[in-house]
């Protein structure tokens, strides 16, 4: 730390006070400002890059299993230049579709329902929420960005090894995705990949909870008690807290399955197996080790991808409603209700495993006892909304159509959470319905309701609202479009990760699959108003203002964009919590949490 | 804006539960003892489950209605009666229903998956491998060879690995590539896979069970209607998995015995 005072980069907000108490380097040269970062912000921006890259890359993979699944005789253009023994003739082969749904679902599920809610928006906004001026470790903070980046690398990588990415689908199930080569093309290098990403992955998130939780506990400004907390920061709190106890059980898991692969253990191996042929020389192991490793990580990773969205959901809508959030401590007693329960249910994609048929109750009770806080904080948002003034932004539009996707997908969740009629649905298209809506969906659009939020603090500039309103009802629609009728799919016994219905009972459903296909190109499409409005916005946008929104919380007390140390060498005072909106006060007709009491209160 | 957003939710509210309640796409007609079990229990949660969706996605969509800022100077508005009794109501009816699927459920998935075998069931060996199924019966003798995996020669047929030459046993064991079973007669199926996870589904049949290599893994049921289902596999077992199929053959006891009996002398 050098003495010397430096001027803080921007206007500072008292101008009177000790410029002196700016701790914060500002840094120099371009690579420490925007590439190789200890700057939250930049760091926030740079996950929210890497999802953006990643979420394009699963949406492509996404629309090419979807032409295939309605058009199966339709040779795409281009694919089989991409990969001419995956598509020869631009028509994909079985093994190929199975590459691509594994990459579908390993880049969304990690790449970017993990990164963008949490690490992005979360390292973005959580500093400037709590008063402070940077993470509580930037360097690891900036390590954990790097190690998620090499891990996406990694994973990428798959895609150009002259076997391409593996088939075993996410959830990589063993023996499948133990054995090596033999279990099919793709399982070789590959799978491995795979592994190693995914391994890279865990270390780059358990880095990212632990700077959350000690910046959180440690670096709260004056006045900011955990009570004042913004609910944004307590869901990526609480998300922290679950990723910390979930993913240092999924890199050991993954260090085992490497193990397997390369190093001639058994660990998910067991005796006798023949695979092309050939007695494969392992014995001891047990597949279902591997489901329990996976699924203690895999349920809880649910709500990482969705409790930010949570947050997020209930921060912002009481600005556009210019009214306080239901019950701030009920919600918050429910994020942490289901922050516990979430490691008590991961049982329930295991009731048709082979696993003792006896667990699965001790499995399905707590699945189904979740349900009451998630309705809940359902029922919080729209009693928030009765006797509101909401503004329709395209930002409260966003957390309006969640709290409906959410209640559409979580209300599936109560078929799939009874042992009894998962008999009948389990790997059927009504669990990709549910957990598309309930974790896809919905936590999309937290992220599309985040970006519409932050994205004036973040560069300065206020998004076009014409073009999000637009963006907003193409997408809802579209979405709906493509993920009720899963539902109708799987009741009637269609299944999924098939690349194609040649089963008599599946040929039928082959019109509701175009249909599908055809909303899922559209839904895509419309994404494209999106990426326009970004980009213009960036540049051109309206300048914003330090609060444009009249919100409560800490990151609207400093400028749009705030300087490198956050709040120009002088952090806030906190003087009361979040949740003021709707009061009378020298602001309106809200109360920031940086404005000190008025008088006669 | 707020308008077309409440009418976009309370639209799409209504055509999906329509679609829903109307069974256009639904479960095909069950075939087993057990299944109306979880037929009943299906179309309990989809009642009960129904009525909280159209009621969340209405009320949701007439807030959205009605409450939008029209730049008058109305005050807002506190919920009636505050959060705690919209908790408490909460917490009963979920955590009632919660109780009530819980208790009826778990009756069913016993009666299915918790049965002690049934000493009077057919007994028949499966093999799952990539990408079909093979079911093995115990012919004339009543008894199951041993199986060998380093025997398992797919070229000669020999799927399960079988040891006739030592194993007595073995040699009037029946293999066949379709499940055929006798109507209304109990089955025990001991599922067995070759190489890697595979899963045994009969939509008709309301049945679905993986295969675990390296388990025995049971499964009863007890077919109630002649005719031919496909039997899927459902867990992803690789780059053919969507092939990997096969017919279940409920056939009369009597079409059923004379089956048996052209299958042995094939053998």
């Amino acid at each position: 730390m050098p003495d010397t005072p430096r001027p803080p980069l921007t206007q500072p907000r008292e101008t009177a006070a000790k410029v002196s108490e700016l701790k914060h380097v500002p840094p120099q040269t371009f690579m420490r400002k925007y590439v190789f970062s200890v700057d939250h912000k930049v760091i926030g921006k740079q996950y929210l890059g890497l999802a953006l890259v990643a979420v394009c890359t699963g949406m492509l993979l996404s629309w090419l299993m979807r032409l295939h699944l309605g058009y199966p005789e339709v040779a795409i253009p281009g694919l089989s230049t991409v990969s001419p023994n995956g598509a020869p003739g631009g028509v994909m082969t079985p093994e190929y579709y199975l590459s691509l749904m594994t990459m579908h679902g390993t880049i969304m599920v990690f790449f970017v329902l993990t990164t963008a809610p949490f690490a992005g928006f979360g390292n973005f906004a959580l500093p400037l929420q709590v008063g402070a001026e940077d993470m509580a470790f930037p360097r690891i903070n900036m390590m954990s960005f790097w190690v998620t980046l090499a891990a996406f690398l990694v994973l990428v990588a798959a895609f150009f090894i002259p076997d391409g990415p593996p088939l075993s689908g996410w959830t990589a199930y063993a023996p499948l995705s133990a054995v090596g080569k033999d279990a099919g093309p793709g399982q070789g290098m590959g799978q491995t990949l795979w592994a190693i990403s995914i391994a890279l992955f865990c270390v780059g998130q358990l880095l990212g909870a632990l700077n959350f939780i000690t910046t959180t506990l440690d670096l709260r400004t004056k006045g900011m008690s955990l009570g004042r907390l913004p609910y944004a920061t307590w869901a990526w709190f609480i998300t922290s807290v679950i990723g910390l106890i979930a993913f240092s059980v999924l890199l050991p898991a993954c260090i085992l399955l490497i193990l397997d692969r390369v190093g001639g253990t058994s660990f998910f191996i067991p005796a006798g197996l023949v695979i092309s042929d050939r007695l494969q020389p392992h014995s001891g192991g047990s597949p279902l080790l591997w489901q329990h490793l996976f699924w203690f990580f895999g349920h809880p990773e649910v709500y990482i991808a969705i409790l930010p969205g949570f947050g997020i959901i209930s921060q912002i809508l009481p600005a556009f409603a210019r009214k306080p959030l239901l019950g701030p401590r009920v919600f918050i007693a429910c994020l942490a209700a289901i922050g516990f329960l979430s490691y008590t249910v991961w049982g329930h994609h295991m009731f048709l495993s082979g696993m003792n048929p006896f667990s699965a109750t001790l499995f399905s009770v707590p699945t189904l006892i979740i349900t009451i806080p998630a309705t809940i904080v359902t029922l919080l948002w729209i009693g928030t909304i009765y006797g509101a003034k909401l503004r329709f932004t395209t930002a409260a539009l966003f957390c309006l159509g969640f709290a409906s996707v959410f209640v559409s997908g979580g209300i599936s969740g109560f078929f799939l959470a009874q042992p009894s009629i998962d008999v009948q649905l389990h790997g059927t298209y009504f669990v990709v319905a549910h957990f598309h809506f309930v974790m896809g969906v919905a936590a999309m659009f937290g992220i599309f309701a985040g970006t519409y939020y932050w994205f004036p603090k973040m560069f300065g500039r206020l998004m076009n609202e014409t073009l999000g309103k637009v963006h907003f009802i193409l997408t809802f629609i579209g979405v709906y479009c493509i993920f009720m009728p899963m539902h109708w799919l799987g009741l009637h016994g269609d299944v999924r990760r098939y690349s194609a219905f040649t089963d008599e009972y599946m040929k039928g459903d082959i019109p509701l699959h175009k249909f599908i296909t055809v909303a899922a190109l559209f839904t895509g499409a419309v994404q494209l108003i999106f990426f326009v409005n970004l980009i213009y916005s960036r540049f051109k946008g309206p300048k914003a203002t330090d609060n444009p929104w009249q919100s409560t919380t800490l990151e609207w007390a400093t400028t749009s964009p705030p300087p490198f140390d956050n709040f120009g060498g002088h952090p806030p005072t906190v003087y009361r919590g979040p949740n003021e909106y709707g009061t009378p006060s020298p602001s309106g007709d809200y109360a920031p949490q940086f404005t000190p009491e008025p008088a006669g209160r | 804006m707020g308008k077309l957003l409440a009418g976009l939710i309370a639209v799409i509210t209504v055509v999906s539960a329509a679609i829903f309640a109307r069974h256009i796409w639904w479960m095909p007609p069950d075939i087993s003892v057990h299944g109306s079990g979880i037929d009943h229990q299906l179309g309990e949660t989809m009642i009960s489950a129904g009525v909280l969706f159209v009621a969340a996605q209405l009320v949701l969509a007439f807030f959205i209605w009605r409450f939008a800022d029209r730049g008058d100077a109305r005050p807002i508005r506190t919920f009636p009666g505050g959060v705690t009794p919209m908790v408490v109501i909460a917490i009963v009816l979920v955590g009632a229903e919660v109780a009530a699927l819980s208790l009826v459920g778990t009756k069913v998935w016993a009666g299915i998956y918790q049965a002690p075998p049934n000493p009077n069931a057919l007994r028949i060996d499966v093999q799952a491998e990539q990408f079909a199924f093979y079911f093995r019966y115990a012919g004339a003798d009543g008894k199951f060879g041993g199986t060998h995996p380093n025997l398992i020669d797919d070229g000669n047929g020999n799927f399960f690995g079988l040891d006739p030459a030592n194993d007595t046993s073995a040699r009037d064991d029946i293999v066949a590539a379709s499940l055929v079973i006798p109507v209304n007669q109990p089955i025990l199926l001991t599922m067995h896979a070759k190489d890697v996870g595979h899963a045994f589904y009969v939509p008709e049949l309301r049945i679905q069970q993986d295969f675990v290599p390296g388990l025995d893994v049971p499964l009863q049921f007890t077919a109630t209607r002649t005719g031919k289902y496909e039997i899927v596999c459902t867990q992803l077992c690789g780059l053919g998995h969507y092939n990997m199929r096969a017919y279940l053959e409920v056939k009369t006891p009597a079409d059923f015995a004379q089956w048996l009996k052209d299958q042995a002398a094939q053998q």
